[in-house]
């Protein structure tokens, strides 16, 4: 019964706190004044809608990831950031800076989606048969490796101008994005939203484990193939245009099935609108937080998901391992 | 339509699992997968399934390879019940039964046919009073049956089980071998990997005996389960007999001398 009205639910309040998204800031900005001349117009049009779109894809996609990627896995504890992808993606974008390919059309965002499809192209192949911990240790390792290598390329950037550039971009934020990038991120990261959306009754089948999966006639090497390229288009594409936001994708589905039930398919959409109006909401409290410069969305996310990460965890104890 | 395989030869890395191995198995008869730990049971049914691809020989369903069926296909024709059964999601159990529908669905939905085919395997499986608990709410016997439950609902005309007595209550035990009896009786062929000897002996139509990843012996429980072949494989001293209702019994009287 709740959870049939839980999807009109949540697009009403998906479109509430991208409304806010729009409005909300050290400015505040009404509708009637959306598109006037005034400088309030202009901040509407150059600041404001590009961020609120980009508060609306990334959280999508990043709440989306993570539903799958725990259908996938059977671990709740699966979401972009733990399993190393973002930071990946976060490589492959300073990699593509590191050697001028972000001069070419979309050349930052093929590394940065290269990056998120090779790092969960090696998850899913290497950690297999290591149990449901084994996915998160290996998530871990590819995480730190990533953020290692990350930190020598900006070490050994030639210009200091630039090293500071990407480390503001690597911090996560929706701040000053260009709607340019807008215009390239989202249809790249709706083709691999789109792309994890029709797997959801492949990931209800994965309930009875791999060998029960296949028996019922789930391809589950078509399955793996559709993970590395949604997951790679939609969070590389995330990250290539706000940086690493964290663990959207852990603390959204968690929520969504407390109220949805767990089967897989049925949190894909809810998580996916979860975590738009979870991160166009954190958007817009970090802009209004009072001081001379605004907390950065990527570590406020990382604040409020580090300790919901070892809530799950200290909930997972007494389940098998 | 028989299940048959000829010349398995199946290795986990370079230790071989199957040597060999050949069988034929057929509809209406309740086929049973007997050997001691580690003689190659549960991959012999894997190759059976066609989840596992063996080094060389042929796993043939009718007619076909069973290899070069689609997943679908294959799915609609053969169930596989995995040992360990596992249910990863708190679904409820009659969620949990529509899987079973998976390879014949099309679109969104259920149509009238996978309904009834979920309500009839509900049914047959006495799991209709709890179809709409969780079923990690459910005992141990329970979730089994539904287990079942959703293989019966793919309609399969071959049913696999893999230990299907596992860790289930002897009346439990009982009810699940009869389910997969009327199974068999019903035309389908079921092929089950079974520890018990001694339901084996009730139950089973044929006995394919594996020692050391190869057919010991295979036919009727008479023919199979004789003292000599049980000492060699088992290295137990049992006998058959027929009980003062004339049905064959298995007596295990203990260790063979060494």
């Amino acid at each position: 019964m709740t959870a049939r009205w839980m999807t009109p639910l949540l697009l009403f309040l998906t479109g509430a706190a991208f409304l806010l998204s729009l409005m909300a800031g050290k400015v505040w900005i009404w509708p009637a004044a959306w598109l006037s001349n005034a400088p309030d117009g202009w901040i509407f049009l150059e600041l404001r809608l590009p961020r609120a779109l980009l508060g609306l894809g990334i959280g999508a996609v990043l709440g989306l990831s993570g539903a799958v990627l725990q259908g996938y896995l059977r671990n709740p504890l699966a979401d972009p950031t733990v399993l190393g992808v973002s930071s990946s993606a976060a490589l492959g974008g300073v990699t593509a800076i590191f050697l001028g390919l972000n001069t070419l059309p979309l050349g930052l965002f093929s590394c940065a989606m290269l990056g998120a499809g090779v790092s969960i192209l090696l998850l899913l192949t290497l950690a297999r048969g290591g149990g449901p911990l084994g996915f998160i240790l290996g998530g871990m390792v590819l995480s730190t490796l990533a953020g290692s290598l990350t930190a020598f390329l900006i070490s050994i950037a030639p210009n200091p101008f630039a090293a500071s550039e990407i480390i503001n971009w690597l911090m996560g934020a929706l701040t000053d994005r260009l709607m340019e990038d807008v215009i390239k991120a989202l249809p790249l990261m709706a083709i691999g939203a789109a792309l994890l959306l029709t797997m959801g009754r492949a990931l209800d089948g994965l309930t009875l484990g791999e060998d029960g999966a296949r028996s019922i006639g789930v391809n589950l090497t078509q399955l793996r193939w559709v993970i590395v390229v949604g997951v790679g288009l939609s969070v590389g594409a995330s990250v290539a245009v706000s940086g690493v936001v964290g663990f959207v994708g852990l603390i959204v589905p968690h929520l969504i099935r407390g109220i949805m039930g767990e089967q897989p398919s049925s949190i894909l959409l809810p998580s996916a609108l979860g975590g738009a109006i979870l991160t166009l909401v954190a958007d817009s409290l970090v802009r209004l937080t009072p001081g001379p410069t605004e907390i950065r969305l990527g570590i406020a996310m990382a604040v409020l998901g580090a300790p919901f990460f070892f809530m799950l965890l200290w909930k997972q104890r007494g389940r098998a391992a | 339509m028989i299940l048959q395989c000829d010349n398995l030869y199946f290795a986990h890395d370079t230790h071989p699992a199957l040597e060999d191995v050949s069988a034929r198995l057929h509809p209406g008869q309740f086929s049973v997968i007997l050997g001691p730990n580690g003689a190659g049971k549960s991959t012999l049914l894997g190759c059976l399934a066609g989840l596992l691809k063996p080094r060389s020989g042929w796993v043939n369903l009718g007619s076909d390879p069973i290899l070069a069926l689609s997943d679908a296909a294959r799915a609609k024709m053969l169930g596989l019940l995995p040992q360990g059964a596992q249910t990863h999601w708190a679904i409820t159990a009659r969620a949990l039964v529509a899987l079973g529908r998976y390879a014949h669905r099309k679109g969104f939905g259920l149509t009238a046919e996978d309904q009834k085919a979920i309500e009839t395997a509900l049914i047959a499986t006495g799991t209709g009073s709890f179809a709409d608990r969780l079923v990690t709410e459910l005992s141990g016997g329970e979730r089994a049956r539904v287990l079942m439950a959703r293989v019966l609902a793919g309609e399969p005309q071959w049913v696999l089980a893999d230990e299907p007595l596992a860790n289930l209550d002897p009346g439990y035990q009982i009810d699940m071998l009869h389910l997969l009896r009327d199974q068999a009786s019903s035309g389908k062929g079921v092929v089950a990997v079974l520890h018990d000897l001694h339901h084996a002996v009730r139950f089973a139509d044929h006995v394919v005996l594996l020692h050391k990843g190869k057919v010991f012996a295979q036919g009727s429980v008479a023919d199979v389960l004789t003292s000599s072949n049980l000492a060699a494989v088992y290295g137990i001293d049992a006998k058959l007999f027929s009980d003062e209702e004339g049905a064959i019994q298995l007596l295990i009287k203990g260790k063979t001398a060494p």
